[in-house]
Order: C-alpha cells, then structure tokens, then sequence
C-alpha cells in the first residue's frame, strides 16, 4: 500500500485491474485504493509478471503492506509443491487462534520464517483496519469528516516538525497580465490559458535559482530532487483539497501546463488520481486570488520544504519607471523550511520569481 | 438552431452549469445576482463554462466579453443578442 500523502495511514482495496500471470509495465495502473481523499489509481514501479495477489478486494491495509508480488520477467513462477509457508510451529498456532491468514503474512527479514511477532503484527494491521465493509464509499459528509481529519493529520505534523518562516513580497503583474491578455485574443475558446499558467511556470522555473526548496525532508536529512513536479492545490466541490503533482512543470510549455491543470482538476472533481501525482510533488502552489484573498501564508505540506502562495491581481499606485502608475500587483508568498533553507533565500527565490514574471515571453 | 428562443437559452445555461457543479439547483439561483457568488465556481469551471457554451451555441465568446456573462439574466441576454433573439 503505498504512501499517498504525509496524511495517509491506510487504504481499501476496491479493485485490481491485473491479475496473476499478466504482465504489467513501470507505471501502469495496477489497482484502485480508495483513501481519505477520494479513489486513488495505483500504479506499478516495476517492470514484471503478477505472480501473485496478496491483498483481496475490499481489505482495509496500512501504508506499507504488501498488496502483490511480481517476478522479474523472465523469471520462472514459483514452483507449486512448496505451497506450505515457511512459519514456526508456535507462530502458525498463533495464526491460526488469532484466525490470520498465513499467506498474507510477511516475515520481518525478507524470504525469512514467519515468527510469533510477524503474525502479531499482521493481527494489530487487521485490528487497525478491519473492515471490509469499509470498501463501500462512506457517506458523504462522513467522507467529508474524514477528509477534513486526513488534512488536520497532514498539517498537525508540519506545524509540529517544520520551523517555518514566511516571506510576502508585492510583484508588478502588469506585464504578464497584459501578455497573457493579448495571447488569449489570439486563441480559441477552448484553447485559452488561465492567468495562473504562467504563475504556475514561473514558480517552477524560480526553484532553479534557489534549489534547496524543492525536494523532501526524509530520515533527517534534505533530499533535494532534481526535477520540479509542482503540487498545485485544487479545491474539491464541498470542500478540502489536494495537491497533485504537475510532473516537470519547469520543462513543459504554457500549453502543456494548462493541459495538465485542466486534466487533474476534471479528475480530482470527478475522476481518479493516480498515485504518482499524490506521492510526487516537491513543493505546493497555492492560488487563492479568485477567491479575493490578497496574501496566502501556507503551511508546507510534509515531507516537502516549502510551499508558494498567490494572491489576488490588484490595481495599484505603484512606482513604475520614475512616475506613479496604476499597476497590477499580486502578493506572492514563500513558507520555508528553516531546517533546509533561510529568509535570506528564500528572498532570492521571490526575487527571481518577479524577475521571470517581468518577462512573461520567455515563460 | 434557428428557432432558438431566450427561453432554451436559459435552459442551455442550466444545463450547462448542471454538468461542471453538479450541485446547482436551478430554482435556488437569483438571476439578478452574481452566478459566482451564488455557485461555486473557479476560472477553470467558468472556462469550461465558455468553452460549452461556445460548442452548443456556435458562439465565440472573447475574454473581453467575459465581465457580461456576470448573472443569469445578463447571460442570457448576452447569448440572445449574440444569436440575433
């Protein structure tokens, strides 16, 4: 069961779409898991053969447990006679008293004998998870309380563990706006960009100046990464929000990004998500101008080091060139992670953000 | 198309803000005011909005265009005028 957000415990199983003996391919989409925020696409990160499905459908599992095994291609299938698990005597009377299935259990050690602790673990799994009936999609404003508690997790943990700081700094948008504006006269309807696309690409491309806050923390260390998959909160219809990664935002063109925020908001609004898109994203855009907000001051979506928030485009006095002009100006914001990076650069990371959004062509 | 009346305009427009946000409830929307703040919608909603709007009525509806289609009733009027009702 993968990790599907630092708010993830468990999931259910609601449907696998392989079985054993067919191959499968390095990203495809092996199974369905319905988790706290909606069903959830699972895909594969290996190449193989389904050798075996270890979790059936309608089981509620942790994060962390076996849902298959796969072999190698090429690999032959396990021979049938030694269909007997390697398991004490003592670990499978336990098993059997406690009636957990042996062939759902791991050993601790990988290709191990199954001890009295693994069934252990693998009765306190089932007690933490236990129900089947659970695969029924809940009622929806239990659904909407759980997503709630899965967010509180999320954000109890950052305010917990992250030390954040918080920059704002006010960028002329004038320049961009009137491009996008006159890109948009050019274009058809449906091919029309939204004003955060070019946000969205210059937040992106900002992270090659100051690269320590795109990554994750993990195991007490910065890890950074060297692609920018930008997680871009997208409310859902009656409330709550996710995330999802926008896969290489800094290399894809204004079109493709419109492309993929059109796709993941249909999706997140009334589709499926697919796995990589909740467990990827290295930093988060949040963009609440539309809703009239002026200043977003975040809270870093854990295991990521930082997250940018947007306001609305206001028109302004603002200096510009010598004179006082009426301008557009949006408020942008950085939360950092001061274990990873610092006020002085994140201030370069704002800074470079205002000197890509002065020259919207380039984007 | 051609006896297209105000009337199925406004239906065109209930359905399809009935197909982006399921939870629009025709009766409850006062025309007079405006549709974002009585339907929850985003610029992605209200593009695809635009966008369906524009393949049902064979009207192309510039940005420029965009501060008219604010309530129901100056949408609809909006559309008419740009059928010739």
């Amino acid at each position: 069961m993968p990790s599907l957000g630092a708010d993830m415990e468990a999931g259910t199983l609601v449907e696998w779409m392989v079985k054993p003996g067919d191959a499968v391919k390095r990203g495809q989409v092996v199974a369905v898991v319905e988790t706290q925020k909606g069903a959830i696409e699972v895909e594969i990160w290996e190449t193989g053969i389904v050798d075996r499905l270890v979790v059936e459908k309608g089981r509620k599992v942790p994060v962390g447990e076996v849902l298959a095994l796969l072999r190698a291609p090429g690999e032959a299938p396990p021979a049938a006679a030694p269909a007997r698990a390697r398991i004490s005597p003592s670990a499978r009377q336990l098993a059997e008293e406690l009636g957990i299935d042996i062939r759902s259990v791991q050993s601790a050690e990988p290709g191990g004998v199954i001890s009295r602790a693994d069934v252990e673990r693998a009765a306190s799994a089932r007690k933490a998870a236990p129900a089947p009936a659970a695969a029924a999609k809940p009622a929806e404003a239990d659904w909407h309380a759980q997503m709630r508690k899965a967010i509180a997790v999320a954000m109890s943990r950052s305010k917990r563990e992250i030390p954040h700081y918080y920059l704002a700094t006010d960028i002329d948008v004038t320049a961009v706006t009137d491009w996008l504006a006159a890109e948009n006269t050019k274009r058809g309807v449906a091919e029309r960009l939204l004003p955060v696309v070019p946000l969205m690409k210059a937040v992106a491309l900002a992270l090659h100046e100051v690269p320590e806050l795109n990554g994750s923390w993990t195991e007490g260390a910065f890890r950074p990464s060297a692609a920018v998959h930008l997680g871009m909160a997208i409310a859902m219809r009656g409330g709550g929000l996710v995330a999802p990664a926008m896969h290489d935002a800094d290399r894809k063109t204004l079109d493709g990004l419109m492309a993929d925020l059109r796709d993941l908001t249909t999706r997140v609004r009334g589709g499926r998500l697919r796995s990589s898109e909740m467990s990827d994203p290295t930093i988060t855009l949040s963009s609440l101008g539309e809703q009239g907000v002026e200043g977003v001051f975040g809270v870093i979506y854990p295991p990521q080091v930082a997250i940018v928030g947007l306001g609305k485009v206001t028109e302004r006095a603002w200096v510009h060139q010598g004179t006082v002009a009426v301008r557009k100006v949006m408020t942008a914001t950085l939360s950092g992670d001061h274990r990873v990076s610092d006020g002085h650069r994140g201030g370069l990371y704002l800074a470079a953000l205002n000197r890509l959004l002065q020259d919207p062509g380039k984007l | 198309m051609a006896t297209l009346t105000r009337e199925q305009i406004r239906k065109t427009i209930f359905d399809v803000f009935g197909a982006i946000a399921p939870e629009v409830e025709p009766d409850t929307i006062d025309p007079g005011k405006p549709l974002r703040d009585q339907i929850d919608l985003d610029s992605m909603d209200f593009l695809n909005v635009i966008i369906r709007l524009h393949e049902i009525l064979k009207i192309d509806i510039p940005e420029s265009d965009y501060a008219q289609l604010a309530t129901l009733d100056s949408t609809v009027d909006y559309l008419s005028r740009r059928k010739g009702i």
